[in-house]
């Protein structure tokens, strides 16, 4: 029982960092995209 | 549906995820389209490349998830599918619908806003064409399940193109068709080897509604077929002499693996050696006739 809790605590930390680092990587794409846009309309 | 009951309490790990976007089929998958726009005529700054290739895997990703979604139930009958996330019970449907679905609109709504309309509306179109008209509609009706959504893993190239140049003209649909008449001696290949399991399943693949011979005959059919699109190119002189060798040596090599197969019975307890190397030698064999093209276009 307390190994499935462990396990359970691992699962939802580990989602809570790739959700959090994907979430990050999305900002940076979206700046580096506006960025690239806008260098290529002007 | 009979997938295996979910242990509700425990997160699913993040590797099942990944698992869900079939990250094998992916990569062929984002190698055509990353050629294609290389191979486009035009400039785009390397962030939006960069982004257009994101998207064309997450895209992928995101129709391999939809799909398994949809076909947890036969993947859970069948011995090469059966230990995916769905089926082996590691993963409740509602996530992978949810996953699918999410990654699908982020993909195009992304490539919409880094390139441009048509080809978001490409990818749309890929990911609706895999889905809804291969999964859904074809895979469990008719042995042209292949045939017919073949056409879904033959968009790829054409967004790259479009992504660059925001049009399509005719190199871009010569590499579509290269991909379409592709696959059906590639997935014959494969459905010859595991023609029980999908017997099983009752997914009617060729080799299991039309008998193994017709689909021998079909290979050859498709393979020649597939060798008019492949050197189709060259001689159109859309491409120059680096391309032009490798899609004659290539294809030559791949007509006589496919020979083999297309000419002989399987014996019972069969290892199915030549419909293996087929199989594999196609896989290679479209790896390097679009990184040839690629290499080809770029020093034009």
């Amino acid at each position: 029982m307390n190994e499935d809790r462990k396990e359970f605590d691992r699962r939802r930390k580990q989602r809570a960092l790739i959700t959090a680092g994907l979430l990050l990587a999305m900002c940076g794409l979206f700046y580096f995209i506006t960025i690239a846009r806008l260098q290529g309309a002007s | 549906m009979t997938t295996a009951v979910v242990n509700q309490n425990l997160p699913t790990d993040w590797r099942d995820f990944l698992a869900l976007t079939k990250p094998r089929v992916m990569s062929l998958v984002v190698f055509t389209g990353l050629c294609g726009l290389l191979a486009a005529p035009g400039h785009l700054h390397p962030t939006l490349a960069f982004t257009a290739v994101l998207c064309i895997a997450l895209g992928a990703g995101a129709a391999g998830a939809l799909n398994q979604w949809y076909e947890s139930d036969i993947d859970s009958l069948m011995v090469r599918t059966e230990n995916r996330p769905l089926p082996a019970g590691r993963m409740d449907r509602q996530s992978a619908l949810h996953f699918g679905v999410g990654l699908s609109f982020l993909s195009v709504i992304l490539l919409g806003m880094a390139t441009n309309v048509v080809a978001a509306v490409l990818l749309a179109g890929s990911i609706f064409y895999y889905v809804i008209i291969y999964t859904v509609w074809l895979k469990r009706r008719t042995p042209l399940n292949i045939v017919i959504g073949g056409a879904s893993g033959a968009f790829p190239p054409l967004i790259g193109w479009a992504a660059v140049t925001g049009d399509l003209s005719l190199l871009p649909l010569l590499m579509f068709g290269l991909i379409f008449l592709w696959t059906p001696p590639h997935s014959w290949a494969l459905a010859l080897f595991v023609k029980t399991d999908y017997a099983r399943a009752g997914v009617p693949m060729m080799p299991v509604a039309a008998g193994e011979k017709s689909t021998r005959i079909q290979i050859l059919v498709y393979t020649l077929l597939m060798a008019i699109i492949a050197v189709a190119p060259w001689a159109l002189q859309l491409t120059a002499a680096l391309y032009g060798s490798v899609a004659v040596i290539g294809t030559t090599g791949f007509a006589i693996v496919a020979a083999k197969v297309g000419l002989r019975t399987a014996k019972p307890d069969d290892t199915m050696a030549p419909e293996k190397a087929l199989f594999g030698y196609s896989i290679l064999y479209l790896f390097a006739l679009f990184g040839a093209m690629a290499l080809d276009r770029i020093m034009l």
